[in-house]
């Protein structure tokens, strides 16, 4: 690997990667209930633009993150009132929940795009980032990235090891003997949806505000849709998802230096291959069905209606 | 929002249409098409500033619309379609991919004139093309870049591999090997116009390789945020991009089709608008350089300067021979320089420049 920095590519992998691994934390909760959420890129899209707008007006990044995780809290909430209480189809409800979040977020950011946001400041002073090799890996980054980090640490902690994480698997695997115990089957998935929202509504601010302070129509471009694969490609376990997210960070960060490197591989490769080794991953993962089977959420996608 | 920004664009046309209807002097109705949004703040931003121009050189006398964000391909045909039967006179085509559109719709209204940017098929004799010569301004753009690099590595952020990136990149290379002989172009291709996450990365990938002048053909201002942090410099793209001066854009290229679209509305006003393919650059107007900051030395904003001066007269082209290919041939002779056939084809490296050109 002549020519190519490995600390600058690590350091580049993890804030390309941030913005999907926390939408994908979001997700994988949110399919742990049992509830099938494709709207994760119509919410990441509202939170960038919420996020952007509100940082810009306010003057505070802090302001604009909240903002971004409360508007995608409340695209979710749209979805989480329609599936849920209203029983309509989790696939199709997803599916119009990203294209209404893409349209709402064009109208919403409208005359935005060029404004400048307020400068994020780091958690650790300069000094610590200096510090060869660890210093830039470890202390460089902005908060949100500890942040996910940390949040990952959390969801893994909760879902495996506490109640709360027996219930919310419980619901998400057979939610007739959840209700029958006496668990608010709605509720949870509800309060799950949510979570979700927020987490794809603060990673779309991320993007906007932090990785590349500017607002643009679209400017997820897909991300959401990489979110959703990684769960899967997780088979629904946190810290796989991280992995997963840094791989797909790796990947496309590195296909840049490659070239910039003037490495002789042909750019077009270079170019598509972290959608390729997505693909093939996802392949790989879901070839062995059992496997799957077993780690995927029983009850996923499937309508719960309370009788009796 | 792409389709309710079209429908409402098309219902402000109709409605434009009906009302002067009914009075003696219709007023002349110019359409455009963007491909991206008018706040890219780059080449569409340009595109609606002179749209603007033209409504106030004409007052009342000629009426604008536009579409922004219009799809190259099929869509373009069917926002196209609609503005003609609107009642548009003249209909400028902003971007390369709209070309097929343009000359299918133009088949079916003769009546109406089109104007497509960039392109070069004029099929029929209501279609112009008219591109600027943005090289010229790469020209001095890479004279800049080679006094002012200090690590001798450029880096270059491509959008698609087609004649006119292609041109920009041999261009600024010739310009900046000319005053620094150990200066290197990387070159990433983003294959994309406009995406500030891809923009930004690639910059970001070309400062880890050490590069310390940046040059883009792409059109956001995410590179420059990116430059702005790592300390290195740019130049502003298809539009000023000044709120980044005095660093990291220290210098621009800015695309002005303010006249051109004057000139052009008026042919049409007085009936002797014909069919013609304008290629125009610094000396016209057409390409304009921003202002060089204070973080050029004086002698190297002076010797830009000069060749600025002696681009627009008319001396000094910016392909004129010794130049060989990439592969070591012989391309132009002492002196000798690039016709327009092949500048507008161009698709080889000059000598010099490492990598590939992507097929």
């Amino acid at each position: 690997m002549m020519g190519i920095d490995p600390i600058t590519l690590i350091v580049a992998l993890i804030t390309v990667s941030t913005p999907v691994l926390l939408a994908a934390i979001g997700e994988l909760v949110v399919e742990k209930t049992g509830v099938l959420n494709l709207g994760v890129e119509g919410m990441m899209i509202t939170g960038a633009v919420m996020g952007f707008v509100v940082a810009v007006n306010t003057g505070s990044p802090t302001l604009g993150f909240l903002a971004g995780m409360a508007s995608g809290m409340a695209l979710s909430l749209i979805f989480g009132v329609l599936t849920q209480m209203l029983l309509s189809n989790q696939v199709a409800t997803g599916l119009a929940l990203t294209l209404f979040g893409l349209g709402l977020s064009a109208l919403l950011g409208v005359g935005y795009p060029g404004s400048t946001p307020p400068p994020v400041s780091d958690p650790f002073p300069a000094a610590m980032a200096e510090i060869p090799v660890i210093g830039p890996i470890l202390f460089g980054h902005s908060l949100i990235i500890y942040l996910s980090v940390l949040l990952v640490a959390a969801v893994w902690y909760v879902l495996g090891y506490t109640k709360v994480g027996l219930i919310i698997r419980a619901v998400g695997e057979n939610h007739d003997a959840a209700h029958a115990l006496g668990y608010k089957v709605i509720r949870i998935r509800l309060m799950a949806i949510m979570f979700g929202g927020a987490c794809a509504g603060l990673g779309g601010a991320f993007l906007s505000v932090v990785r590349v302070q500017n607002w643009v129509d679209g400017m997820t471009a897909g991300a959401g849709w990489i979110a959703l694969a990684l769960v899967v490609f997780a088979s629904w376990k946190p810290w796989r998802a991280l992995l997963g997210a840094y791989l797909f960070g790796g990947v496309t960060a590195l296909q840049l230096r490659l070239q910039a490197a003037g490495i002789n591989i042909p750019v077009e490769i270079l170019a598509m291959s972290p959608y390729v080794i997505t693909i093939i991953v996802l392949v790989i993962m879901s070839s062995d069905k059992s496997r799957t089977a077993l780690n995927a959420p029983a009850a996923l996608g499937k309508v719960f209606h309370a009788t009796g | 929002m792409k389709t309710l920004t079209k429908i409402m664009a098309v219902s402000a046309l109709s409605l434009g249409l009906a009302a002067p209807a009914l009075a003696q002097d219709d007023p002349t109705q110019v359409g455009f098409i963007y491909v991206g949004s008018i706040g890219d703040l780059g080449w569409t931003y340009e595109h609606d500033r002179a749209r603007l121009a033209v409504e106030e050189h004409f007052g009342d006398a000629v009426e604008t619309s536009y579409v922004e964000n219009v799809p190259e391909g099929a869509d373009a045909e069917r926002v196209l379609t609609q503005m003609a039967l609107s009642g548009a006179d003249l209909i400028f085509t902003t971007s390369f991919g709209y070309m097929d559109p343009t000359n299918a719709v133009a088949e079916r209204f003769p009546n109406v004139r089109f104007e497509h940017a960039t392109g070069y098929r004029r099929d029929h004799p209501n279609v112009s093309t008219y591109s600027a010569r943005f090289y010229e301004g790469r020209a001095v753009m890479g004279h800049i870049a080679g006094h002012m690099t200090e690590s001798n590595i450029v880096g270059y952020i491509a959008s698609f591999p087609i004649p006119e990136v292609i041109r920009g990149i041999n261009s600024a290379f010739i310009h900046a090997r000319e005053v620094n002989p150990d200066v290197e172009f990387r070159i990433v291709w983003a294959y994309t116009w406009f995406d500030p996450a891809v923009e930004a990365d690639a910059a970001q990938a070309l400062i880890d390789q050490g590069a310390d002048v940046i040059m883009q053909h792409t059109d956001s201002t995410a590179p420059m945020t990116v430059l702005a942090e790592a300390g290195a410099i740019g130049f502003g793209q298809a539009s000023d991009m000044y709120q980044f001066a005095p660093a990291p854009r220290v210098s621009a290229i800015i695309d002005d089709w303010a006249p051109y679209y004057i000139a052009r509305t008026q042919a049409v006003m007085d009936g002797t608008w014909e069919s013609t393919d304008t290629w125009d650059g610094i000396g016209p107007g057409m390409v304009g350089i921003g202002e060089m900051t204070d973080a050029i030395p004086e002698e190297v904003r002076a010797s830009a300067q000069a060749m600025v001066e002696a681009i627009a007269a008319g001396d000094y082209h910016p392909f004129t021979g010794p130049l060989n290919r990439q592969d070591g041939s012989a391309w132009l002779a002492e002196g000798e320089v690039a016709d327009d056939g092949t500048l507008a084809g161009m698709n080889f490296y000059v000598e010099g420049i490492t990598g590939d050109v992507p097929n």
